[in-house]
């Protein structure tokens, strides 16, 4: 490896040896083709044209008058596709279409990953095979057939879980037979080295177009970027475009699921301990002895229980703040915000609404927010449904 | 403590390894299963601490993983029954585990303790030589020796360097997999051994997918110094759940055949 991979002490490539040259050949090629005239172009005009980009920064009027202070939305949810998460396997797929190789394999959670990647296959006309717990195809099931409209094989991995941990031991697993021909399309900013990296590099454009437009609306930087952390993809997306601006205070919103009290969360940042997790040296939910726990969230897309290892970084050297938001507040942040904008937000990205709301009242009502709107709500409409019928 | 290149050395023929999980399906039995082993005839023993999430292991080393856990195997119990096999017969001993298991324990103590307990040696297997600094310097300030991988995607440039870091011997992976069942030996091994008997003078030893006293056979033919038996074994395990004795009788027939051929 050019480079090993870390963030302070967090990262790196802890992976069995036969997967050592896989990812040094994506490394090799990141570094190769980030850069590369055509493959800017190229991936430039299909986040133009193929994606929506750039999203808009929307100032959320009514929501901002039930909380007291000035939000405005990043609107990754507008995004094709429907999350941030088409900005890294549009990325990711044209790595590997440049490197030559004929076959995609990811892991999803929610599914929206799994999404983007079946339609990065479609797009690109590549073999296309999605690793995903039994959990969360029951419970995402509407995700599950968009991937096979799509072309895609959707492989349901019942073993441990069942959810996103699962789906990935079960990809890296099938990677480990498949690594000649086959891209390992990973979803988040977590995993063995270049991982952290490479989908950090391909969300940027969320940070960067979103400083861009704070400037051109409000005339100066936000006073707070806030974004919902599972693995981590869209807050580093929407932080790195202020990682420079020192005073703008960067929030990562994690799942507190039934409450941190209780044990059924995935609070990672919070309520983990230093280990080493598929890949990566991170903060891990995790027993005494090193065995990882389950996790719970009525958000299947933040239901992991590592987090990437550049958020561990930002915790460590305080640049960043983490809090949670627990299941009924994000419910209660959904229906809120749908009822004041009338945009359903992902659960997901409820999580870091959830958070605004906590702060209604407590701060000065100038205040600017930036929240990252990661992905839309209507694959979450049936579990809304479950908890909270509509009268 | 007799190192692998006197071990392998006096040997004279290729080493019989086989793999079990230690406490799976339970202590006592698994205890049981290693000695009856160790009677049919194994001269060393690989022995992995199961672990929530084993991604280089197929599903049947997997189940085997989850039956110990759930049958209440942790670290501390697992570090006994090393000591517990070691009691009935002095024996090398590699460890075959995941790295957040070592990390939380604590790296250096780990190590010390798998050494008191009886080990000879450690296979980390999320942790390449990349890292193995991590690894390597508490393993030599603990006497134990230190194992590493070599696939057949490894480059020769690789495969020196990985061979530079080994102390004890080369865990040969047969194939591009996970562990598991194979019906057919891949044909990657001849070449893979050959060419790191050229590389190295480390003893180079070969597993995953080694299902039959014919694969067996095959990988001594071709030059190795130890076959390692995972997969096939712990299925015994699965198969015979509710007939110990049964599970105990097939392992012991299923070593002496594959030693006969050894032999």
């Amino acid at each position: 490896m050019e480079n090993n991979g870390r963030f302070g002490d967090f990262g790196g490539f802890y992976v069995p040896e036969v997967l050592i040259p896989a990812l040094e050949e994506i490394e090799r090629a990141f570094y190769r083709f980030k850069g590369d005239p055509k493959f800017v172009a190229q991936l430039d005009e299909l986040y133009t044209r193929y994606a929506g980009r750039p999203t808009p920064l929307y100032f959320a009027k009514r929501f901002s008058e039930y909380v007291g202070f000035k939000v405005y939305v990043k609107r990754e949810d507008l995004l094709h596709g429907g999350a941030h998460k088409v900005n890294n396997t549009l990325g990711q797929g044209l790595l590997a279409k440049f490197m030559g190789k004929t076959k995609l394999i990811a892991e999803t959670g929610a599914g929206q990953h799994g999404l983007a990647t079946a339609m990065i296959g479609a797009l690109f006309g590549m073999q296309t095979k999605i690793f995903m717990g039994t959990v969360d195809t029951r419970r995402q099931s509407v995700n599950v057939h968009k991937m096979k409209l799509c072309g895609a094989e959707v492989i349901p991995v019942a073993g441990g879980t069942g959810t996103l941990k699962d789906a990935i031991n079960e990809a890296l697993r099938y990677w480990t037979a498949n690594v000649i021909d086959t891209f390992y399309l990973f979803g988040s900013v977590c995993g063995p080295h270049p991982y952290p990296t490479v989908v950090k590099h391909f969300q940027m454009p969320i940070g960067t177009e979103a400083r861009k437009q704070c400037i051109e609306q409000i005339g100066k930087p936000p006073d707070m970027v806030v974004a919902c952390v599972g693995g981590g993809s869209n807050a580093i997306g929407i932080f790195s475009g202020f990682f420079d601006d020192k005073k703008v205070r960067l929030i990562g919103v994690e799942a507190g699921g039934e409450g941190v009290q209780t044990g059924k969360h995935c609070a990672t940042l919070l309520e983990g301990k230093i280990g080493v997790f598929h890949g990566s040296r991170s903060y891990l939910l995790q027993s005494d002895e090193g065995q990882i726990y389950e996790t719970h969230s009525v958000s299947a897309g933040l239901d992991y229980p590592a987090v990437g290892p550049e958020h561990c970084f930002l915790k460590d050297t305080q640049r960043a703040e983490y809090v949670t938001a627990d299941d009924e507040d994000v419910l209660d942040a959904f229906e809120i915000f749908t009822k004041s904008e009338g945009i359903l937000p992902a659960l997901e990205s409820a999580h870091a609404l959830a958070f605004l709301i906590s702060q209604k009242g407590k701060l000065p009502k100038d205040t600017v927010a930036v929240i990252n709107l990661s992905g839309r709500g209507d694959k979450d409409v049936g579990i809304v449904e479950e908890h909270r019928p509509v009268q | 403590m007799t190192t692998y290149k006197e071990t392998f050395g006096k040997l004279n023929r290729a080493a019989l390894i086989p793999f079990f999980v230690i406490g799976d399906p339970d202590f006592e039995t698994s205890l049981s299963v290693v000695k009856s082993a160790i009677d049919a005839g194994a001269d060393v023993l690989e022995l992995g601490i199961p672990f929530s999430d084993p991604i280089a292991d197929g599903p049947t080393i997997q189940k085997a993983d989850i039956r110990a856990l759930n049958a209440g195997m942790t670290v501390r119990k697992a570090l006994d029954f090393i000591k517990r096999v070691t009691d009935y017969k002095s024996i090398p001993i590699g460890l075959l585990v995941y790295y957040n298991l070592v990390y939380q324990y604590g790296t250096e103590k780990f190590l010390k303790d798998f050494k008191a307990a009886g080990g000879s040696s450690v296979l980390v297997a999320d942790l390449s030589i990349d890292d193995s600094d991590e690894i390597a310097g508490p393993a030599k300030e603990a006497g134990l020796e230190t194992v590493f991988m070599i696939t057949p995607v490894t480059t020769d440039e690789r495969a020196e360097r990985i061979a530079e870091k080994t102390t004890g011997f080369i865990y040969t992976v047969s194939l591009l997999g996970v562990t598991g069942e194979r019906a057919s030996l891949s044909n990657m091994v001849k070449p893979l051994v050959t060419k790191l008997k050229t590389l190295t003078d480390v003893p180079v030893c070969v597993g995953f997918g080694v299902s039959s006293p014919q694969h067996a056979k095959a990988i001594a033919a071709a030059g190795a110094d130890g076959v390692i038996i995972g997969s096939r074994i712990v299925k015994m395990i699965e198969d015979n759940l509710n007939d110990k004795q049964k599970m105990q009788s097939e392992i012991s027939v299923f070593i002496t055949q594959v030693k006969s051929v050894l032999e």
